[in-house]
């Protein structure tokens, strides 16, 4: 390393931002966590599968909300197109190899994404919110009214998925390999937005969040990086679309609507946008709250979580990682001073 | 003769069920032109002011005009309460966090409405002089449908003259196009914002206790016609109360025509015809506002 460079980095400041992109101990946490659930539950496994593509869904609107600011309540569109791309395939015995179905997934959703980014991210704020409302409203019409190849309501069940490369088989009553499945899938795909999100163009994109008229004046093509970060964000929720068909072994119009939409948005600032492991914490905390709580009492569920959302608009802003690390500061700044 | 009043028919139904979705968007129009707040939960208000009206009709033997005037009130003082408490502290706050927090406003009224209530749907009553049909020289139509598109003409009347002609009216449109300089010329734009906000959501109670006769009105009331009053406020165009009344009009008799010849999926012209209207005019048919 040359002297210029060792000076550069002797501030905290530049340190800070020269080595944030190198991975921390705790970044192998949630792994770690994830395999020990795989042994310590094995009757949840069903039920895991199920977190895992939800937290791929929340880290691919991430990717669109928290750092590229594109406010959306349509990101379910990419999940359905993901989901019935998957199911069609495996449905009518076209394609059934699971990984090869999930590329055509994150093809189909990236299509759709690119299309509709491409008029879409003309517009901002509440204009945005409709289109984005009207682009899901429109493929779920689009859905229903296929009926004759959708399953139209009643959707498509039993699918029939082949054995990951060609040895480990979808089991319905024992979801191990769902399980690991959805986990290598999400490794994989958070290796990429991670990439991602440290890159030039990850940086560009935080740019584009924060001020979005001094990105213009420095020349970069704005429209062209949220069409190109759209277009991921989509392919992404479509791979999460088509892990929880696999894993689910059906898809129906629910995959679709404004309710996945608006859980998957909660569930994202829930934990915290634009942080990378919102998506883990917030999946983690919405879904057992929901399976354990939701079936006894559906009503005080509702309420609760209304309440929470009420409390974390108003007071915590950041989410539930805002506030751990709102006290870990609180925290170091008193053992620094004692 | 048949076939112009098989069109008048259905021309008719559709305008009444466009008046319906007016009266409930027109304050989500305005407040929403003037503060710029996403605010998601006005369905449940209208939601709270339908429970209102229909359950002291039901159950405390309220008559229909005393009703509506308790529906009014009740649900702009609900609002008022939470505008003071809540809303205000988020005017600032980003979009993100308006909308997450009327999501939660649309769960807790939402659960409210099942402890309170019931899960199950409740049904409007109306009046005897209000039931039936009408003769209307050239054909026989039902009588409340008729007596939807009279009010809510009166009332988009009533409306856009006051904002023509009454100071708070200007006081709105002055806010609506340029809301520094209003604040600067000394109009008081909070106070305004929370007079507006109240008659907007009293206006949404009013519509929909008159829309559960053929709406239905049951907890899930407030998500299940979200995106109808979001449609009609942004093809209208915020913070215009004529465009909201065209665009809920033309959103009613393209729903009806639809549904009665395209039963399955039919509704997929009216998401693809508000994209393309929006893409063509993001600020709505009559919003003046660029964006």
């Amino acid at each position: 390393m040359s002297a210029a460079a060792s000076t550069a980095t002797d501030h905290p400041g530049a340190f800070g931002l020269t080595t944030r992109h190198r991975l921390r101990w705790w970044e192998t946490l949630p792994w770690i966590i994830a395999l020990g659930f795989y042994f310590a539950f094995p009757d949840y496994l069903g039920f895991g599968a199920e977190l895992l593509a939800m937290i791929l869904f929340a880290l691919s609107l991430d990717l669109a909300l928290g750092y590229a600011g594109i406010i959306t309540l349509g990101h379910a569109a990419f999940f359905g197109a993901g989901a019935y791309t998957v199911g069609m395939l495996a449905f009518y015995e076209i394609w059934t190899e699971p990984i090869t179905s999930l590329l055509l997934a994150a093809l189909v959703a990236a299509i759709i994404g690119f299309l509709s980014g491409l008029v879409l991210l003309r517009t901002r704020g509440l204009t945005l919110l409709m289109l984005t409302l009207c682009t899901m409203a429109l493929l779920q019409e689009a859905a229903n009214m296929a009926r004759a190849y959708t399953g139209g309501f009643d959707g498509l069940p039993n699918l029939a998925i082949a054995p990951v490369f060609g040895v480990f088989e979808f089991n319905p009553l024992y979801a191990n390999t769902q399980y690991l499945y959805s986990l290598g899938v999400l490794l994989v795909c958070f290796v990429f937005v991670r990439t991602l999100i440290y890159s030039p163009f990850g940086q560009s994109l935080t740019g584009i969040r924060e001020n979005l008229l001094r990105m213009h004046a420095i020349g970069s093509p704005v429209r062209r990086r949220l069409v190109i970060c759209y277009t991921i964000s989509a392919a992404l929720a479509g791979i999460a679309g088509g892990l929880s068909a696999q894993a689910n072994a059906f898809v129906n119009l629910s995959a679709l609507d404004l309710d996945r939409a608006a859980t998957v948005f909660i569930v994202l600032i829930l934990g915290g946008y634009g942080r990378l492991y919102g998506a883990f914490v917030g999946a983690v905390v919405y879904m057992a709250l929901e399976h354990f709580l939701a079936k006894i009492y559906p009503t005080a569920w509702q309420l609760g979580l209304g309440l929470l959302l009420v409390m974390i608009a108003l007071f915590a802003r950041n989410g539930i990682l805002g506030i751990g690390e709102a006290l870990w500061q609180r925290y170091s700044a008193r053992r620094k001073t004692t | 003769m048949d076939f112009a009043a098989n069109i008048a028919g259905i021309l008719l139904g559709g305008l009444s069920a466009g008046t319906v979705l007016f009266i409930v968007s027109v304050g989500l129009s305005v407040t929403m032109g003037l503060m710029g707040f996403v605010n998601l939960a006005h369905g449940a208000f209208a939601m709270f002011g339908g429970y209102v009206i229909v359950l002291s009709m039901n159950r405390a033997h309220f008559g229909f005009a005393a009703a509506l005037a308790l529906g009014f009130v009740a649900t702009a003082a609900i609002s008022v309460v939470l505008e003071r408490t809540l809303y205000r502290r988020l005017y600032r706050a980003s979009e993100l966090d308006q909308v997450l927090f009327t999501i939660g406003l649309i769960f807790i009224f939402i659960a409210g409405a099942i402890i309170v209530v019931g899960p199950e749907s409740q049904t409007l009553q109306l009046p005897p002089e209000l039931r039936g049909q009408i003769n209307l020289g050239f054909l026989q139509y039902r009588t409340y449908s008729i007596f939807l598109i009279v009010i809510g003409f009166l009332i988009a009347l009533g409306i856009s003259l006051a904002f023509e002609r009454t100071r708070i009216g200007a006081q709105i449109r002055a806010t609506v196009d340029n809301r520094r300089m209003a604040e600067s010329l000394g109009i008081n734009v909070d106070r305004l914002f929370t007079i507006t906000f109240a008659f907007g959501s009293g206006m949404a109670g009013i519509g929909g206790g008159l829309g559960a006769e053929f709406l239905g009105l049951d907890p899930q009331y407030a998500l299940k016609y979200l995106v109808y009053f979001l449609i009609a406020v942004s093809v209208g165009g915020l913070g215009s109360a004529i465009g909201v009344y065209y665009a809920s009009l033309i959103l009613g008799v393209l729903d009806f025509v639809l549904k009665l010849y395209l039963p399955k999926g039919g509704t997929i012209f009216i998401y693809a015809l508000t994209i393309l209207l929006l893409l063509w005019r993001p600020q709505g048919l009559s919003g003046k506002k660029e964006t």
